[in-house]
């Protein structure tokens, strides 16, 4: 049992982060403070949380470009209904971006799922469309911290035992979707659905309407990061997030979530997402300039895919009842 | 057994495919081309001014070099999103041997060379390791344009030897620049390459199934690690064009060109799911996305909205005839169950 | 007929283009083994993928119980107790065995809220445990599906079925790729089935299998509903005549050809798990039959002589001179070409018109300069085409257009069109019409009349008995019995590729 957890790529992986993170521990013994340690965290939340979501979609066999364009459009929304009604409570906004998210992301979905169109070319559209949408809604302008409400900047920072409710927001996601891919049906379908689409829908599952729901969790993580992306940064503009997709997409393939659908868990995406996190806090302290961080995680992802590829290479059939026999037959 | 050899009646081809052929999706955006230049004509008097015009191709011209083995690469089932990544690092490294002198030629040399050298690492990891080409291009993607972040940082290179301006700033006779003459040149190679050669049909066949042409004895892998390289290749000659123009260097150069690219490809009527699609498309879809952003330009309409209307028109190019089809099956469906 | 269990009424499916099903009828009864027999594209799977509620029927009625039902989709049928072995394997690799047969039907904690949010996994072990060693199956429940070999998985698929409480359970082909040992262990399975009550519907065409296991017979032809009744009433020639509409006596078109020297020698060809010590000669104008169950690796040994695999050991020679074959390419250029078993995937580019099939292996040496020469491409297909008489509108016509029979006659022309030496067929007429077949095996005797070697891979014995001069059969990755075509009886095969030995 042991064995098999070290050989897992969980297990491997998690061992990497571990000698990266103690490594640096040792030319910086202040990285690995607990406080430290926390705030690595709280930096990662966000990737964890989108990273998430995407592994969904990909389990599904698809692919959801338009999370950052989402977390732009929607954090703009957010911060201008607060720039304009600042007296609006915080339940209200978070539920809002919520819903907004939950709509871009819902949006998605139903073109994957009714007119089966694929995912790739969707959000390729759905992106420039969130993204150029930003810019209409905010006419370009920027919302400043002066602008917004000191309880809607304050809550992602509020700390509860030492930790910032940004991190406590992620820990909860990650148990949330421990729990619901390992005990829930509705979390089982998106491995059958992605993993052998014909033999679920054998099964009675409803492969369009579970990549509809990949899609819908995918958009509603990236509207609630939306809120606590601008929140965090206290400014929201058109370019907020640029990028970032391909970030949570390679925190995916880091953790082992297998492009063409059905492989994937929780576990090994949010450590995907953790070995970004502390790359990209490590380098500062041993002394690399922060232009380094885009190449190495490149590489990584480069890396983990043909460490994918050699290991669960599509394993022969075994016709031989022996596969020595044919070792005993020169023998002979 | 009637033994005797009956001469076969069956004719090498049908005159009604020859009629669907007028029913294309190319025909349709030829049409669309010629409506919105009515439109901007209208709208605008400086539209059919021809330095107008010809100012206006420069906003595309980088782009559709590389949409042109990139619709072969797509055609194969294939795809790279590594594309402005490469420019990066192949502008890149330009601006580096430009520092230290060297002269024209060699400069223009090492952007083709470098961006040939990017597309063969991607066709490496895609045929030796048989990985989707979406995630080995997405992690090329960070490396390549890292590699211009770890050399560069935050700087600028602006030395450059006399001459290297005319690439993407000369002219070759009257209102035709030399981003434009090569751009039609390779327009007519890439043509001749996917619709008169063997390469072209290979590509085809593979799109469609790339196990029976395999088993036809084709090279498959051999063939898509060409189109890799081609795409690479071409990818550095936008480099070359782009860096001439611009004057200058920065790692951030041609930020998020891969998805206009992929746009224009998919726009020209090439399945993104491989095995169909013409130059011919994507050369009209080219020239349809520079008209339109011309015409905004002129209507000073900001172009962040272009990216939305880009956006639309490719979910309507996709959508439209799966919309279509549904529609046909249930009018089948409805007669059938007449019958 | 009233006391049926599950029954359909003058049902009827429509593709766009085919009647998959007009109006047929069936009825399933609680306790019996209800044989359903057909020849290939006599609409039997439309027919389970109906019943089970994978498509909607477009007329007819299907009832259940006595009351009219209608499946929107396969939870539907799934819910009233109908399931179902698939003829394709439809289980997930790289989920658990446990999680493979509970799939869609969970077994979840008891209580309130958990009862809907929180599925039982020791439960699904502990059951799966039991539903295994219920039939024989001895494997660990936590083990993943992708480790097992065929014959598990099939009965991983069987446990499937049985999770459920069922009351219909359907079999569609289900011994195919299973050895004379799982075979017989599957045939005591449905006698407990049966004897416990249930409607089962056993689709097969094998008729041993008729007359050991069923009770009643339904029979369908060309989407019709032909016939129906007790097995006891009935006998072979019969359900034959029902099936094909005439009488036929199978008669093969084998010509005697007088067999020339060597042409090809094969010697000692191992792979490290699919296959070993394979060694055979293949003469000039002989037509060498491969006799083995499915997965017994014979595919395999033909796609290693067509260079399509790799880590192969071992010589091939032809006419005396070793060549060496790593790339389809290569085996090509030696006069070696393969008719694969799978057409759809492996034989042909069904998007691309036929006679772009027709030049695609050797479109360099039509080529000049690299550019197409398509005026000699259209020659060389109307050429090879018309001698298989291919019936199509135009050569320019999608291969996707054309029936099973012509898509396989594309093929072959294919390959002629090079010029081979050997050419190799892997099961040849496999999903074809009875016209087709007739053609193909009458182009077989044509070949060799020609000069030309062929070597037949097939599963069907008449086939290999009508059509070989030598018949190898294969058992799990070796070679364990030559037989010549004198010596050659249905029973000495069978028992050969079953894992017996001839005894005579």
């Amino acid at each position: 049992m042991l064995k098999r957890l070290i050989y897992s790529r969980e297990g491997v992986l998690s061992i990497i982060v571990l000698a990266m993170f103690f490594g640096v521990g040792v030319i910086s013994p202040d990285f690995i403070s607990l406080s430290n340690s926390a705030s690595i965290f709280n930096d990662t939340s966000i990737l964890i949380m989108l990273a998430l979501g995407q592994m969904l979609v990909i389990l599904t066999r698809c692919i959801d470009l338009s999370v950052a364009a989402n977390v732009a459009f929607t954090g703009m929304f957010v911060a201008m209904v607060n720039q304009y009604f600042p007296e609006l409570p915080m339940a209200l906004l978070i539920f809002l971006s919520l819903f907004i998210g939950a709509l871009l992301g819902a949006i998605n979905g139903l073109f994957v799922w009714l007119l089966k169109v694929p995912s790739i070319v969707i959000t390729l559209g759905t992106m420039s469309i969130y993204r150029g949408a930003t810019f209409l809604l905010s006419d370009g302008a920027w919302v400043n911290s002066h602008q917004m409400s000191e309880s809607f900047i304050g809550l992602p920072r509020y700390e509860i035992l030492s930790m910032p409710v940004l991190g406590w927001m992620a820990i909860a996601a990650i148990i949330l979707f421990f729990w619901a891919m390992k005990f829930s049906v509705w979390g089982r379908n998106f491995y059958s659905a992605g993993g052998n689409p014909m033999a679920a829908f054998y099964s009675g599952v409803n492969v369009g309407k579970v990549q509809f729901y990949a899609f819908l969790v995918s958009g509603t993580l990236s509207g609630l990061c939306g809120y606590l992306w601008v929140s965090r940064f206290a400014v929201a503009y058109v370019d907020v997030a640029n990028g970032f997709e391909l970030q949570v997409i390679a925190a995916c393939v880091i953790g082992g979530v297998s492009i063409v659908g059905g492989l994937g868990s929780v576990v090994g995406c949010v450590i995907g997402a953790l070995f970004i996190g502390v790359v990209n806090n490590a380098l500062p302290i041993i002394g690399v300039s922060p232009f380094w961080q885009m190449a190495i995680s490149g590489l990584v992802i480069i890396i983990a895919v043909i460490a994918n590829a050699t290991s669960d290479k599509d394993k022969a059939r075994i016709i031989l009842r022996n596969p020595n026999a044919n070792d005993e037959i020169r023998a002979n | 057994m009637d033994t005797t050899i009956k001469k076969s009646a069956t004719p090498d081809s049908m005159f009604t495919s020859k009629l669907q052929g007028l029913l294309r999706w190319e025909s349709f955006l030829v049409l669309i081309v010629f409506l919105v230049c009515v439109m901007n004509s209208y709208l605008s008097p400086y539209f059919l001014d021809p330095w107008n015009l010809s100012d206006a191709t420069f906003n595309f011209t980088e782009k559709a070099l590389i949409a042109l083995p990139m619709a072969m690469l797509i055609i194969a089932k294939e795809i790279d999103i590594s594309v402005a990544a490469i420019i990066s690092l192949s502008s890149t490294l330009m601006g580096l041997v430009a520092q230290m002198g060297a002269p024209v030629y060699v400069v223009a040399f090492v952007g083709v060379f470098v961006g040939a050298g990017c597309g063969l690492v991607n066709g490496v990891l895609v045929t030796r390791f048989n990985i989707p080409s979406i995630v080995v291009t997405i992690g090329t993607m960070s490396l390549f344009r890292g590699i211009s972040y770890i050399l560069l940082g935050d700087q600028v290179i602006r030395e450059y030897p006399d001459g290297f301006e005319f690439f993407g700033q000369g002219y070759v006779y009257w209102v035709f620049s030399f981003e434009l003459v090569l751009f039609a040149f390779f327009a007519l190679v890439f043509y001749w390459l996917l619709h008169r050669t063997t390469f072209g049909r290979y590509t085809y066949a593979i799109g469609n199934n790339p196990t029976a042409s395999y088993y036809s004895g084709i090279k498959v892998n051999k063939h898509r690690l060409i189109l890799f390289t081609l795409v690479g290749i071409m990818s550095g000659v936008a480099a070359v064009l782009l860096t001439s123009r611009l004057g200058s260097t920065r790692p951030s150069i041609a930020m998020g060109w891969e998805l206009s690219i992929i746009t224009m490809v998919v726009l020209g009527g090439v399945s993104i799911l491989g095995g169909s699609g013409t130059i011919a498309g994507v050369v009209l879809a080219v020239i349809l996305m520079g008209l339109v952003t011309f015409g905004m330009g002129l209507l000073n309409i900001p172009g962040i909205v272009m990216t939305i209307i880009v956006g639309v028109m490719l979910i309507t190019v996709v959508s439209l005839p799966v919309l279509i089809a549904m529609y046909k099956t249930s009018l089948k469906r409805k007669e059938a169950k007449a019958l | 007929m009233n006391n049926a269990i599950f029954s359909l009424k003058k049902v009827s499916k429509v593709f766009p283009g085919v009647k998959a099903l007009d109006g047929v009828d069936l009825h399933l009864y609680p306790g019996q083994v209800t044989a359903l027999i057909g020849e290939n594209g006599a609409g039997k799977s439309t027919l389970v993928k109906t019943m089970t509620g994978i498509y909607q029927p477009d007329g007819g009625e299907i009832i259940f119980n006595g009351k009219p039902v209608q499946f929107h989709s396969p939870h539907d049928s799934h819910a009233l107790g109908i399931t179902a072995i698939h003829q394709e394997t439809v289980l997930f690799d790289d989920l658990t065995v446990a999680e493979n047969i509970f799939l869609g039907n969970y077994p979840m904690k008891k209580g309130p809220m958990t009862k809907r949010f929180s599925i039982d996994w020791p439960a699904m072990v502990t059951r799966s445990q039991e539903i295994l060693s219920s039939i024989n199956a001895q494997m660990d429940p936590n083990q993943i599906l992708r480790e097992l070999s065929i014959g598990q998985k099939h009965m991983v698929g069987i446990a499937r079925a049985l999770s459920v409480d069922a009351k219909v359970v359907i079999l569609d082909e289900p011994t195919a790729a299973l050895s004379h040992h799982e075979i017989h262990e599957l045939y005591e399975l449905v006698n407990t089935l049966r004897d416990q009550g249930k409607a089962i519907l056993f689709i097969t065409h094998k008729f041993d299998e008729i007359f050991t296991l069923a009770d009643r017979y339904t029979v369908f032809r060309d989407g019709s509903f032909v016939g129906e009744g007790f097995i006891k009433d009935t006998n072979e020639a019969q359900l034959v005549e029902m099936m094909v509409a005439r009488s036929i006596e199978a008669t093969y078109p084998k010509k005697d050809v007088k067999i020339g020297e060597t042409l090809l020698e094969v010697s000692n060809l191992c792979h490290t798990t699919e296959f070993a010590d394979i060694s055979f000669n293949l003469e000039k104008g002989e037509i060498l039959g491969v006799y083995g169950l499915v997965g017994s690796g014979r595919t395999e040994v033909m796609q290693a002589l067509f260079g399509t695999t790799d880590h192969v050991t071992g010589s091939v020679k032809m006419n005396g001179k070793e060549v060496i074959i790593h790339s389809p390419k290569e085996a090509i250029d030696n006069g070696i070409v393969y008719v694969p078993e799978e057409r759809q995937k492996q034989g042909i580019v069904l998007e691309l018109p036929i006679y772009q099939n027709v030049s695609l292996p050797q479109m360099e040496r039509l080529a000049k300069h690299g550019q197409i020469d398509q005026e000699g491409e259209m020659a060389l297909a109307r050429q090879y085409c018309e001698r298989l008489q291919v019936k199509a509108s135009c050569w320019d016509e999608k291969v996707m257009n054309l029936s099973g029979g012509n898509q396989q006659k594309v093929v072959i022309a294919k390959w002629l069109a090079t010029n081979p030496k050997v050419i190799i067929l892997d099961e040849p007429t496999k999903g074809i019409d009875i016209g087709s077949k007739a053609a193909v095996h009458e182009f077989m005797s044509e070949l060799v009349d020609s000069g030309l070697s062929v070597i037949m891979v097939s599963s069907e014995l008449p086939e290999i008995l009508g059509m070989s001069d030598r018949i190898l059969v294969m058992n799990e990755g070796l070679i364990v019995g030559e037989l010549s075509r004198a010596d050659a009886t249905p029973e000495k095969v069978v028992s050969l590729a079953t894992g017996g030995s001839v005894t005579c």
